[in-house]
């Protein structure tokens, strides 16, 4: 009996692993908190699929839960590739409820919107220790990249081992400087983009189909 | 079976009770050696959560970090707890690893670590060389 069970899960094995190589790869988007990763994520989402993943707004974590868009197939030279985008909430190792009170938002909303948000970052963590294959790290490119929580975040992606490609987002505003971005992580390529704008899409699904393919 | 919560305080420790100052805990790597990850987030977090700067001589493991920065958000509470400022020297480069390290792909992750509560801790400066911070009172 034990020996079946034993040749059951050898084959088993087997089979997952034949099969785990067409399986979609999660790739997790990350970076702190306003640098356009969920206009990232529907950008993505809309040129492949033709559905949003989540709503974007301009203050700080509207996203605040890990949102999922399954099998986006992205083809690149003649090369197709499926993954799925994990949107995550940005990370930050503070919430201040008072800060969203500036965004005209009564106290009981902004408590509430604070509370989800932490909920959100703690979610994001967890996903990222357990339950992406990648990252696409998403940077503001017109704000100081050397902050505490990107060498944090980058650090821990880097212990996992798991492919990162950095953009450098919003290069459609004044004041942009991915040169900057680039310094503070020589170790990683630096991609520029405006996911609002549709900017170098083009280099930067090349770039998902060679790091995720 | 777990064993007691570590505490930085020991039985000759003067009262922190203090309104006067900010009480500062630094403490060193030996002392983390022992503790697990679990157990060092909770000294850390137990510190900042009563007012005190705490800075560790070797700092955190990435994983240590994710999993502090994960504890810290369960924790906030509205006009209790925001959270954490943290500040930590950039990465040692591969050159001051030692030849082991290299051979074994082994990482470094001893820096100076900066830890304090959000709304009592700003950084002001911080470089390869210096982190500068102004810390007030609650």
């Amino acid at each position: 009996m034990g020996l079946l069970t034993n040749l059951k899960d050898s084959i088993s094995r087997v089979t997952d692993g034949l099969f785990a190589a067409d399986e979609p790869k999660r790739i997790g988007i990350y970076g702190p908190p306003n640098a356009g990763k969920t206009t990232l994520a529907n950008r993505i989402a809309r040129d492949w699929t033709g559905d949003a993943v989540g709503p974007e707004s301009h203050i700080p974590h509207e996203t605040r839960r890990a949102r999922r868009k399954e099998n986006v197939e992205i083809e690149r030279n003649g090369r197709k590739v499926t993954i799925d985008i994990v949107d995550t909430p940005g990370v930050t190792t503070k919430v201040d409820y008072k800060e969203f009170l500036d965004h005209d938002m009564e106290k009981d909303d902004a408590i509430r919107r604070s509370r989800e948000a932490t909920e959100g970052v703690a979610e994001a963590m967890h996903w990222l220790r357990e339950d992406v294959d990648g990252v696409i790290y998403v940077l503001d490119s017109t704000t100081d990249p050397f902050t505490q929580v990107n060498t944090m975040l980058i650090g821990i992606i880097e212990s996992q081992d798991l492919p990162a490609l950095i953009l450098a987002n919003k290069t459609d505003l004044p004041g942009s400087d991915v040169q900057q971005i680039a310094n503070a992580f020589p170790q990683h390529e630096t991609i520029p983009l405006s996911a609002l704008e549709g900017e170098n899409m083009d280099e930067v699904y090349t770039k998902i189909a060679e790091y995720f393919g | 079976m777990p064993g007691p919560t570590p505490n930085v305080d020991g039985d000759d420790a003067p009262s922190d009770d203090s309104d006067d100052g900010v009480r500062i805990d630094m403490i060193s790597g030996a002392r983390m050696d022992g503790l697990t990850g679990m157990e060092k987030i909770r000294l850390i977090l137990d510190g900042v959560r009563d007012g005190n700067i705490v800075i560790l001589e070797e700092g955190l493991s990435p994983d240590e970090e994710s999993k502090l920065i994960e504890v810290t958000m369960t924790e906030i509470s509205p006009d209790d707890f925001t959270g954490i400022e943290i500040e930590t020297y950039p990465k040692a480069e591969a050159g001051d690893q030692s030849f082991l390290d290299k051979l074994m792909g082994r990482k470094s992750t001893q820096k100076l670590t900066v830890i304090g509560p959000a709304n009592q801790i700003e950084t002001l400066h911080k470089d390869e060389n210096l982190i500068s911070t102004l810390v007030s009172r609650k």
